[in-house]
């Protein structure tokens, strides 16, 4: 196991460095750079001269192959550089919204998670009654409904009913937990509908496919308790094909939240990406897919441990 | 005083006084089921009773209702599509029926326990073996964690499984088939119960385990004086053990008597059409093999008189009359009118004409030769590094002439189905040649491949999996028509494709149908006219009639062997079942891990077997005849079939051989040939 886990961390070397080579010289291929659009702005007249200027002073009259390896220096020490707009490091600029952007993820994968599994199991053990309907509406709600759409429908519900607008600042969870809470609840929220939606409907499929496997049949005829027959035997089965959901689910959640930020007025990554694309800031683009591209690597690995914890018949080599 | 030892106190259990007592009384059972062809009445009006501590055996074909009996006993049929209208279970005193859902709980397991028929899926596989056999221990007999493991260990022991307490920590996945089964029976046996009721529980297990198991199951019944009900299709396993017969046809019991009435008298025509359709190693083998024409009712469809009457030779006129269950002259219970005719010996199964020996001509040239065949598959293993290569086949070599049958049998894991696949080229050799008229098919290019398909067809095993079911058995049995251009157009290929399924016994409208809407036999029919349509020479029949019915069985045998004597096919039949193996075949190649063991003529393998693996195969299997079968005495295989990523030494078959010795694990004995065409790879003969 442990050397499954070594050499899966051994091989996201050559898959970031694909990443990396990629992202670089996509990034090349489009016209224009961040000078452009930082001097000209609106269509300001700057002379040549000092764009000639400001490229240089980024480093962006080398050439390309030298800017490359350079880069990959950086990305090999973790230093990301500097974003060419703000001048301030990668690292702080992306480490600043991934706090709000975590944050959202793992709540939203938390209401999800335990609304999710007894929601889907119910409908499972009560199949094509009332119940199970009321459910399968629900959840397809939750697969139709745009998050962004239902965020601002919490939104407006807060406003009409409380008069009560979530704050525009973001205050950290370690300086006012309640504060903090109450602002992210409502995002979290509004994606952890559709993210619920998608696990409970997954857990209620597989339950219903294991509730008819030869095993459950042994432990109903050995005389085992109804409530242990559902939770030991069948829940423990019918939960693995949804760890897969959950952790992709998940890693989309930390880079895909682009709109629904915008609706909470949230800065986090996904405002970041679009601001960072817009501006044509090479190597804050380029931090935050390498970043990206780590997590759902390294949140994949975690799901395919997890698999070989919950099922003994995966043992990795 | 262990639980081993409180089995072999005298006084343990063995009531004398109640031993003639009856501990279940199932009367006048009906199940119904919803389904979305109607009300399917599974279970008709069935009663009877088990004695403590007596072996009853419920022998049906699929669809008959033995299993549903079995699950109502237990009341773990689905409960939104069954439904029990009418009947009475009464055991040890109470009317199971009547029960409540806990009531009924506290008895599963603890007083009634069951053991089913797949033992690969029927333990949960990410709970460890030890906390499967210690839950009914802790639920219903209050034991605490320790107290539970300890008898667990016990019981491990008691069903033969080596280092049980090791083993309690160990996964399903970790245990082969004949040793999960005897987890199974462990679990079974956890509570002491009356009875276990044990549904096809050998059925998915080779021959030499097969034994194994119903020995343990025999003798722990005996032991502990449980009483057991035996549900199987397979009469030799009914043979040896039941003290009591009971005989399903169509949701109804058709004959109930003593073990040996049943199987030497039977009083019901679709007893004696079943005991006659079973290919037997114990009679000279017929020229046809029997069968009950036609197929079992569709229950969906209420049915007046008697169920059989449309299959059965003995049809009168009164057979419109549902008949009831009558007394019979040797005091069992027959559901014919005619019972009474049958024990006056006046209606006799006449055999069915024609067959015969097929006529070989004997050609010189082999129409293909296998030489030196080794296919090796690298796995990757586990945790433990056991990654490694598999010998799935090892220096094979045998020839089939024109229009003969070769038997290739062996239990599972020997790699007969690994030869198949490799003579159709699934798989390609690792080395060796498989030379089909003159081309060797390994190195065959694709384009001499393509014709050379044509004259090589395959009939799969599952009838159920190996047909599209979005195609209708016109589009399967046309597809290749089509693909090789056999016929110039569409109305000559529905012409084409009636004349298959004439060929095969299926009536042309078939032929819109898709493949649910058939029965298994009928399936399999369409099988064979599929691999009929390419005009092949050759057919690889893989396992082709092992998922079949007994009455089944033989319509299929008895379909290949004509078309084998009309078009002059040559056939590799792939088995495990000696019989079937036996009576279609004209020479015949024993398989063990990979190796050839034995070939000879069928008669002589049979009647003089030389190498020990065969004895052994030969004496495991059971034979549908009670005196004969609890007349001898069990003589069993030893141990299981060794790792393939760990093979033995020298002779593969060393470890489990009576005659193994030293000089067995030195090398590997070649095949020699020992008498005129008789060939044994064994150094002891």
């Amino acid at each position: 196991m442990l050397r499954y886990v070594v050499s899966r961390v051994l091989l996201t070397i050559p898959t970031l460095l694909g990443v990396a080579v990629l992202v670089f010289f996509m990034l090349r291929i489009v016209p224009g750079d961040v000078v452009e659009v930082k001097l000209r702005g609106d269509g300001g007249n700057v002379s040549q001269e000092a764009i000639e200027m400001e490229r240089k002073k980024l480093g962006l009259d080398k050439p390309l192959m030298t800017q490359f390896g350079d880069w990959m220096v950086g990305v090999a020490t973790l230093d990301f550089g500097k974003s060419m707009w703000t001048e301030r490091p990668v690292m702080e600029e992306i480490s600043l919204r991934l706090e709000l952007s975590l944050q959202v993820a793992i709540m939203a994968t938390l209401i999800a998670v335990f609304i999710a599994i007894p929601l889907g199991t119910t409908a499972a053990l009560f199949r094509d009654t009332w119940i199970d309907y009321v459910v399968r509406i629900v959840t397809i709600g939750g697969l139709s409904i745009p998050s962004f759409w239902f965020g601002m429908l919490i939104m407006l519900s807060l406003l009409a009913f409380f008069n009560w607008l979530p704050p525009i600042t973001f205050t950290p969870i370690y300086v006012d937990p309640v504060a903090n809470i109450t602002q992210l609840i409502w995002p979290a929220l509004a994606v952890g509908y559709r993210y619920c939606a998608v696990v409970a409907r997954m857990i209620r499929s597989s339950l219903l496919e294991v509730l008819n496997e030869d095993y459950i049949r042994t432990a109903r005829a050995k005389g085992v308790y109804e409530k242990l027959v559902i939770s030991r035997h069948a829940l423990r089965n019918a939960l693995l094909p949804a760890i897969t959901v959950i952790g992709l689910e998940f890693t989309f959640l930390v880079g895909g939240l682009v709109v629904t930020e915008q609706v909470f007025n949230l800065n986090g990554i996904g405002q970041l990406f679009v601001q960072s694309v817009s501006r044509n800031d090479f190597t804050l683009i380029q931090g935050m897919v390498m970043l990206i591209a780590a997590f759902y690597v390294f949140v994949n690995l975690a799901v395919d441990v997890l698999y070989a914890v919950f099922d003994p018949r995966i043992r990795y080599t | 005083m262990t639980l081993v030892e409180s089995y072999q106190q005298p006084g343990h259990k063995a009531q004398p006084a109640q031993s003639d007592s009856v501990l279940l009384d199932v009367d006048n059972l009906h199940v119904h089921f919803e389904t979305s062809r109607g009300m399917v009445r599974a279970v008709e009006g069935l009663s009877f009773n088990v004695k403590r501590g007596e072996i009853v055996a419920i022998v049906g074909e699929s669809g008959s209702g033995k299993s549903v009996s079995a699950l109502s006993i237990m009341r773990l049929l689905p409960k939104m599509t069954s439904r029990i209208p009418q009947g009475r279970i009464t055991f040890d005193g109470r009317n199971l029926l009547d029960l409540s859902d806990e009531e009924m709980r506290e008895i599963r397991g603890q007083h009634i326990s069951m053991i089913f028929q797949e033992p690969m899926t029927s333990l949960n596989p990410i709970l460890t073996i030890g906390l499967q056999i210690t839950e009914p221990l802790q639920i219903h007999l209050g034991m605490t964690p320790e107290q539970a493991r300890e008898r667990a260990i016990e019981l491990l022991g008691l069903v033969g499984i080596p280092d049980p307490a090791r083993r309690l920590e160990q996964y399903p996945h970790q245990f082969s088939g004949g040793m999960r089964q005897r987890v199974m029976i462990a679990i079974g046996l956890a509570c002491n119960p009356k009875l276990i009721i044990a549904d096809e529980p050998t059925t998915a297990l080779d021959v030499t385990i097969q034994a194994q198991i119903l020995e343990l199951m025999k003798d722990l019944s005996r032991r502990l004086n449980i009483a057991l009900i035996v549900i199987t299709h397979n009469l030799g396993v009914v043979a040896r053990y039941a003290d009591r017969v009971i005989v399903m046809y169509a949701a109804r019991l058709v004959e109930e008597g003593i073990a040996e009435n049943v199987f030497h008298k039977p009083r019901h025509p679709y007893s004696m059409g079943l005991l006659r359709s079973v290919p037997r190693l114990d009679r000279p083998r017929g020229a046809k093999l029997e069968t009950i024409e036609g197929l079992p009712p569709n229950l969906a469809v209420p049915m007046p008189g008697c169920r059989f009457a449309p299959r059965c030779p003995f049809k009168i006129a009164i057979c419109e009359q549902e008949p009831g269950l009558l007394q019979t002259d040797l005091g069992g219970l027959s559901r014919c009118h005619r019972h009474a005719e049958i024990a006056a010996g006046k209606l006799a199964w006449t055999g069915i004409g024609g067959g015969g020996e097929i006529p070989v001509a004997k050609e010189t040239t082999p129409l293909l030769s296998v030489r030196d065949l080794v296919k090796h598959f690298e796995v990757r293993g586990g945790l433990r590094g056991d990654s490694g290569t598999v010998r799935a086949v090892q220096d094979v070599s045998f020839d089939i002439y024109p229009g003969e049958t070769l038997g290739l049998v062996g239990e599972s894991g020997c790699g007969k189905t690994t030869v198949g696949r490799l003579i159709l080229k699934l798989e390609q050799p690792t080395s060796g040649e498989v030379r089909f008229a003159g081309t060797d098919i390994a190195t065959a290019s694709a384009g001499e491949m393509k014709t050379l398909r044509r004259k090589i067809q395959v009939i799969f095993q599952d009838p159920y999996s190996s047909l599209n079911p979005r195609m209708t058995v016109g589009e399967i049995i046309g597809e290749p028509l089509h693909v090789y251009k056999l016929v110039p157009g569409r109305k000559e290929q529905h012409a084409r494709v009636e004349e298959l399924l004439q060929q095969v016994g299926l009536r042309p409208e078939m032929a819109a149908r898709y493949p649910h809407q058939l029965s298994g036999g009928q399936r399999q029919r369409v099988g064979i006219a599929r691999a009929l349509a390419m005009e092949p020479s050759f057919i690889v029949c893989d396992e082709a009639v092992s998922a079949l019915d007994v009455s089944i069985q033989g319509q299929i045998i008895n379909l290949l062997e004509d078309l084998q004597r009309r078009l002059g096919l040559a056939y590799l039949f792939i088995a495990h079942d000696l019989a079937v193996v036996r009576h279609i075949s004209m020479r015949v190649v024993v398989m063990y891990f990979g190796r050839v063991m034995e070939v000879a003529d069928r008669d002589t393998l049979y009647a003089e077997p030389l190498h020990p693996y065969t004895k052994v195969l030969l004496d495991a299997a059971p034979v549908p005849d009670p005196t004969i079968e609890k007349g001898r005495e069990p003589r069993l295989i030893k141990g299981e079939l060794p790792s393939h990523l760990a093979p033995p030494s020298g002779c593969v078959f060393n470890t489990r051989c009576p005659l193994a010795s030293e000089e067995c694990r030195q090398a590997v004995p070649l095949l020699r040939e020992i008498k005129p065409g008789h060939f044994a790879a064994c150094i002891k003969v």
